[in-house]
This record gives structure tokens, sequence and C-alpha cells, in this order.
């Protein structure tokens, strides 16, 4: 369990600096110590589904940290006046709608992107780091520092999933940054054949992957699951 | 702190939750209703441009922010025609919609065509663009496909899906899919042939007119693309046999 589902917000001084040390800590923590795909293995699901590549990872996060940061100022506004008998389900309107019209803003004015982001979208709501996010934090907390808790996690998955997919595409197809206009053909560039290893571009071999990060993360910050 | 419990004692109330309930809904329905209303004309823009551009990418290499509409209104004619061949006049091609019109036996589709004109000579038709629609592995399948001034060469395909698997059967939307079909025929002396993509990858079928090479693991995707060719190409048939007659 993440520490900050305990932390809730003290009586604060009459003007807290917008980037006081706590709130960057709500940025920082997420990247490392506390990340959501690590740490609390949240949102693993989309993390195997969608690395393969490099492009739909950053398209994946920069969606993915819009919806969080967003829902979670609703959810935080909205705290107060929430039945705590339906708030899963209050939760889960917020998320839809937001990410529905990110969808169709998306279609309306970048086609492009949103023929790209479509097969993610529904991804983006079943998303258990942003429900994860609502419950622990947003649900106790003021709006502006639910908000960068949002931008932190969103961030904090975002690391994985490019590193994730940086390795799988690197090692299973051979290149770098396929389907932007600076793709790069590593292997061949280097007058090297190289058969790609065809476990990586299976959710299989990211699994194992996904493994290896968090054993090497968890023994340089020494961290131990509490029972 | 004892008028934050009363708070509290209310918000579990049934009634509260209930009201709660519907005002969230009704106002989601109206913030997502509102959305969807005012943002539909800029979509239907793009969707159209969208369209327009995958017809001309079939017959024409589309450069990077080449002006589609102006391109597509000096090379593009189109018109509508019914299962005999006959143009059915008054209907605007693009407003036929593909989808409905796949589900109506094929007699009675309406079926657009859109000629690929000369730069220069307008009456000088380069190529027909005809769409396709059919069912994949997991959802719908369509596209464009050109036939070169010989009405059975095909110059160009554009594949797209809704749903086939990503890495196999989605890989009908990829270039390099799409190129081998360049160049196969649909009619081997005036008979209907199709063609057809084979099962399994990495063979040579340069030399057959009828059959590309197929998607590794993606047979049923393959699969549909074919009944998808043969179901359209049928279609047209009598109207590409009427054109090909008045050549000779």
């Amino acid at each position: 369990m993440s520490t900050e589902t305990v932390e809730i917000e003290k009586v604060e001084k009459k003007s807290e600096p917008l980037f006081s040390k706590k709130n960057k800590k709500l940025i920082s923590n997420p990247l490392d110590i506390d990340n959501p795909i690590t740490v609390q293995i949240l949102g693993v699901c989309s993390a195997l589904a969608i690395t393969s590549q490099i492009k739909p990872a950053i398209v994946m996060t920069l969606g993915l940290t819009f919806v969080t940061a967003f829902s979670n100022v609703f959810i935080s506004l909205m705290r107060n006046g929430i039945p705590s008998r339906i708030r899963i389900i209050v939760q889960l309107a917020i998320v839809s709608v937001w990410v529905i019209l990110v969808d169709q803003l998306l279609k309306a004015y970048v086609y492009d992107m949103a023929k790209l982001m479509s097969v993610y979208v529904g991804l983006i709501i079943t998303n258990c780091i942003v429900m994860g996010r609502l419950e622990a934090y947003a649900m106790a907390n003021k709006p502006w520092p639910s908000f960068l808790d949002g931008i932190g996690n969103g961030l904090g998955y975002g690391i994985i999933l490019i590193i994730l997919a940086v390795v799988r595409e690197l090692f299973g197809s051979g290149t770098l940054f396929k389907g932007f206009p600076f793709e790069w053909h590593v292997f061949e560039s280097m007058g090297i054949k190289y058969q790609g290893n065809g476990l990586l571009l299976l959710p299989a071999g990211a699994c194992i992957l996904l493994g290896i990060i968090i054993w090497v993360q968890r023994s340089i910050n020494g961290y131990r699951e509490t029972h | 702190m004892q008028t934050k419990k009363g708070d509290y004692n209310v918000r579990q109330s049934n009634l509260y939750i209930i009201l709660y309930s519907a005002g969230l809904t009704i106002f989601c329905g109206a913030v997502l209703a509102f959305a969807s209303i005012s943002l539909k004309d800029k979509q239907d823009v793009n969707i159209a441009l969208e369209q327009k551009g995958n017809i001309l990418a079939t017959v024409t290499t589309l450069e990077e922010g080449a002006n589609v509409e102006l391109l597509y209104a000096k090379r593009i004619r189109g018109f509508v025609i019914d299962y005999n061949g006959n143009e059915v006049p008054n209907i605007e091609p693009s407003k036929v919609a593909v989808a409905s019109e796949y589900k109506k036996k094929p007699e009675d589709r309406l079926l657009p065509v859109y000629e690929f004109v000369n730069e220069s000579d307008s009456s000088k038709v380069e190529a027909v663009v005809l769409p396709l629609f059919g069912y994949g592995l997991w959802n719908n399948v369509w596209g464009f496909v050109a036939l070169g001034s010989d009405f059975n060469t095909v110059r160009g395909v554009k594949f797209a899906h809704a749903g086939e698997t990503p890495g196999l059967g989605a890989r009908i939307e990829s270039e390099e899919i799409q190129v081998r079909y360049r160049g196969k025929k649909v009619f081997e002396n005036d008979n209907l042939v199709s063609i057809v993509m084979m099962k399994g990858e990495g063979k040579n079928y340069s030399d057959d007119y009828h059959k590309v090479d197929g998607m590794s693991g993606a047979t049923l995707t393959a699969k549909g693309i074919n009944n998808m060719m043969k179901d359209y190409f049928g279609c047209y048939a009598k109207y590409l046999k009427k054109k090909t007659s008045a050549l000779n």
C-alpha cells in the first residue's frame, strides 16, 4: 500500500507556496520510490499491452497523465459531496467523461492523433492508476495537490512504459522511434543483420522485463513489501 | 465536529444518493451531448478529408502536406452506379454509406465509383477507385481498390479495419502488405477470378496474377479480405466489363 493513503491534508497555513517541498514530492515520488507500476503494481495490464513500440507508449503516457490530473482535480472539488457508498461509480463517471471529451476533441482538432489513440482510450478508463489515485489521494486532498499527484503518477507510469518500450522495440524489432519522422533502424545502420527477438514483442516478454525492472529498482531502493 | 458528522449522515441517506446520482448522470450526459453536437461538424470535415486522402492514396503518392482537397477536386470524378453498371443520377458518391449498403443484397446496393482523370485532359480516365467493405476476423474491414485504365489491373489498394489483432491481422493497414496487390488482375479472359491472399508468408507469387503472399498468423483476416474483394468485384463486374468492352 502506498504511504499516501494515510496522508491527509493537515490544516495548512494560509499561503503555502504552489511548489512547496511537499508538493514537489507529489511529482517526484511517483517517479521512483512510489512508482505506480513498479511499487504499487497498478496499471500493469496496459504496461504490457502497448509497449512493443515507443510511439504508442508516449501517446498513452500523455493521455493517462492528462486524464489522471484532471479527474483528480474534479473529484477533489467534489470530494465533500460524494456519498461514500457510491463513490467508485461517481469516480468512474468522471473519468469516463474526461476520456470521452479528450477523444472527441482530438477527433475534431487533431484527427491523426485521434486515430492513433482510439485503441487506448478504453484502456485509460479501465486503468487502475486513474481509479487508484482518485480513491487514495483526490478523495482526501485539495485540488492543487491532487492535480500535481495526477501529473506525477502519470509521468511515473510513463517512465516505466518508455523504458519497457525502448528495450522491447530495440531488441524486438531492431528499431527505435518507429512511426516518427526520425525513425532509426539501429542495427541496420550499423551494418549488423539483426533477427528480432520475437519473445520481446509478446506481452509475456514484457512481463519478464517488467519483473527485472522491479527487481533492480527494489534492490537499489532497499524497498520491502510490508505485510 | 458535530455538524460535520451530521453532514456525513445526510450523505449516507438513500434519498441523497439517488438525487446525487441522478444529478451526476444528467450533468455528465449534458456535457457529453453538448461536446458531441458542437464538435460534430469539425469531425465530419476530418472524416471526409481522410476519405478523400484514402481515395487518392490508392492511385498516387500523397506527399507530406499535400493539398488533398485541391487535388481531389481536380483529379477525382465521382458518381454512383447500380449492380447492372448503370449510373444512378443525382446521388453524391460521398453521401453513400458503404457500411449500410453492405448489409443489402449485392443486387440492391448503391455503388460509388471514383474516376481518377488525367491532369490535362479530364475526359481521359487513368484509373477507377472502388470502395470495398467486409468483415475480417473480429470486426469490419474496408478500403479502396484502384484499377488501372484497362479496368482489370490493380494499381493500388488501401485497407482499414476496426478491430483486427495488432501485429497480425492489423497489418493489412500497412504499406508493406498493400503493395503486394499492385499489378494483380481481377479478370481472366472475361471471367471474374478476383485476388486471393494465400495462407502463409514469404512465398513468391509474382508470376500469378490472382494470388498475393499472405500474412503469417492472420489467415482469417486474409480470408475476410478475400471475401470482401470477391463480393465487391462481383458487384462492380458488370460495370467493369462494360468499360473493358468499350475499350476494345
